[in-house]
């Protein structure tokens, strides 16, 4: 019983990244329906610069220095894809353009970095472990997880119940609509993309200390994060945290009970998803499947 | 009187087809004018182009002196026009109350008096109130044509394109819309009304045009267009 404490707990930490990572996949995709496949490209750049400031461990403020870095750095990329991809007119170009993107910045940090797996250290303070329900059990995960609540009542509060996040919302149900009101879609799809590619390289910083960095992850990271968006649903904040606390439960529980077939359970869950509802576990209202 | 909204040579379409082939058309100040014709005749598309959501290939779109054609919805919105779409389109995760809110804008220029404001809104349609909480998509289908005109009245608008108000709603719900237009209609308001339903129509408007295959073919007032049954027959294939 207690090593499947261990996994859920895993996967609680797993599930956490995960909804960062998938939050702004999925309202930008909701929004102009196209996916951004630079998406975890931009989480490996946060992963880099956790490489870079905190590999070898480090005090908490050089970690929150990091953390920070990373934030501007993604909400940078995200601007600029946006800005980028605005300008085109088709979707598929539009994805093309995301997906040369991807790969550019996935070169430039192998130059920069090497091609070797990099473990990152977690900040000092909070590196030990504590004891939970008989289990000794890493105190950073607990953090992860900490980080996953306070991120997604946040989340919560900021889309569900602002006025900032009616205008998103309304955005990803019905986009011509919300400009006829005399909103400028553009300047909210810019702020979304940007803070979602933001949160994605913050998860990269969060993430090292667990899953490290290493050329390939941003594929990994992406495809995991697509699952997430897939089975909750397109566009909506609840189906990205529920689907990231499946996706991460499944992997956790799955490599503990199963690792031979961790991989595939995943994809077996999606498919079984697909199959169950095909608009996902909590799509957005008012957007239909459209892929 | 004066023009608010005059269209000149506004040719549009979908993709380099040719929908919009021409189309001149005029609204002055405090009149509201009917828009009828067919299905597909381009009714849609016209509204969609006076309101920035369509761009046209070409033609002239002036709302009180300002060139609009081309410019975006969000810009045209801002110059005070206003848009109560065909099928409605309220937003189904919103709940009533967020659905105004974030139309929610004040009039231009000075303060004006009788401005439209979420109370007053309410004031007009009690019903609204009632289901203030509900989300978009847990309307019934006047609810939802209620809020979607409530919503493009609190944007303040100069002009207001209404498209089709009328459309899948039973008989009596139409006549609770009719009746909130005719208020409107009592407050000056100048507007473009799509209708099908020509009692409805000639209910409301002042005037009337009929488009066909993209351009009008016939512009009257409501009275000489009723008195002459054979040509609404003609234009419309109706008695
Ligand atoms: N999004 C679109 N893409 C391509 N063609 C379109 C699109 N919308 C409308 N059309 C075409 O443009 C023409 C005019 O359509 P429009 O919707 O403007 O007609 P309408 O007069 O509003 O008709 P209705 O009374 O049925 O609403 C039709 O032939 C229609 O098929
Ligand atoms: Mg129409």
């Amino acid at each position: 019983m207690a090593t499947y404490l261990v996994s859920m707990l895993n996967g609680l930490a797993m599930g956490s990244l995960l909804f960062a990572i998938a939050l702004g996949l999925s309202l930008v995709f909701g929004m102009m329906d196209v996916l951004n496949l630079a998406h975890g490209a931009v989480y490996l750049v946060g992963a880099y610069v956790a490489v870079a400031l905190v590999a070898d461990g480090g005090g908490l403020a050089v970690f929150v220095l990091a953390v920070l870095a990373a934030a501007a750095a993604g909400a940078v990329l995200g601007g600029g894809l946006a800005a980028l991809t605005r300008a085109i007119p088709h979707h598929l170009d539009q994805a093309l353009l995301t997906l040369g993107v991807a790969l550019t910045v996935a070169e430039l940090l192998s130059v920069a970095f090497g091609n070797e797996v990099h473990s990152i250290a977690a900040p000092a303070a909070v590196a030990g472990s504590v004891t939970v329900a008989g289990e000794t059990y890493p105190v950073y995960r607990l953090l992860v997880i900490g980080f996953g609540m306070v991120l997604a009542v946040a989340v919560y509060v900021l889309v569900e119940r602002s006025q900032l996040g009616s205008v998103i919302r309304a955005t990803v149900a019905d986009r011509p609509m919300v400009s006829a009101l005399g909103i400028n879609t553009g300047r909210v799809l810019v702020g979304v993309f940007g803070a979602g590619a933001a949160l994605a390289a913050v998860a990269g910083v969060l993430a090292g200390p667990i899953l490290g960095a290493q050329p390939g992850l941003d594929e990994r990271v992406l495809l995991l994060a697509l699952v997430v968006v897939v089975i909750g649903g397109l566009g909506s904040v609840r189906g990205a945290l529920l689907g990231a606390l499946v996706i991460g439960q499944v992997q956790a529980v799955g490599a503990a009970l199963v690792p031979e077939y961790a991989s595939f359970l995943i994809f077996a869950a999606m498919a079984l998803v697909l199959l169950l509802r095909p608009a996902g576990l909590l799509p957005a209202a008012g957007t239909a499947v459209r892929v | 009187m004066t023009d608010l909204l005059t269209v000149r040579g506004l040719r549009g379409g979908y993709a380099g087809t040719t929908v919009l082939d021409g189309v001149d058309f005029t609204v002055p100040a405090g009149t509201l004018v009917a828009l009828l014709g067919r299905n597909g005749a381009g009714k849609t598309t016209f509204v969609h182009a006076v309101m920035g959501m369509l761009k046209p290939y070409a033609g002239s779109i002036r709302i009180g002196g300002d060139e609009l054609a081309g410019a975006p919805a969000h810009i045209v919105a801002r110059n005070g026009v206003a848009i109560v779409p065909q099928g409605r389109r309220v937003f189904a995760p919103l709940t009533v109350e967020e659905n105004l809110r974030i139309a929610a804008r004040r009039p231009a220029g000075a303060q004006a008096p009788n401005a439209w404001t979420a109370t007053r809104i309410y004031e007009l349609m009690p019903r609204l109130a009632e289901r203030r909480t509900h989300r978009g998509d847990q309307l019934s289908g006047g609810e939802q044509q209620m809020l979607a005109i409530g919503r493009a009245l609190l944007q303040n608008p100069r002009l207001l394109l209404l498209d089709e108000p009328s459309d899948g709603l039973a008989p009596t719900v139409v006549d609770q819309v009719a009746e909130l237009l005719e208020t409107l209609r009592g407050e000056g308001i100048t507007a473009v009304l799509v209708e099908q339903d020509l009692h409805l129509a000639f209910r409301l408007a002042d005037e009337v045009a009929v488009m066909q295959k993209g351009r009008i073919v016939h512009r009257g007032t409501t009275a000489d267009f009723r008195r002459d049954r054979g040509r609404a027959h003609t234009l419309l294939g109706v008695g």
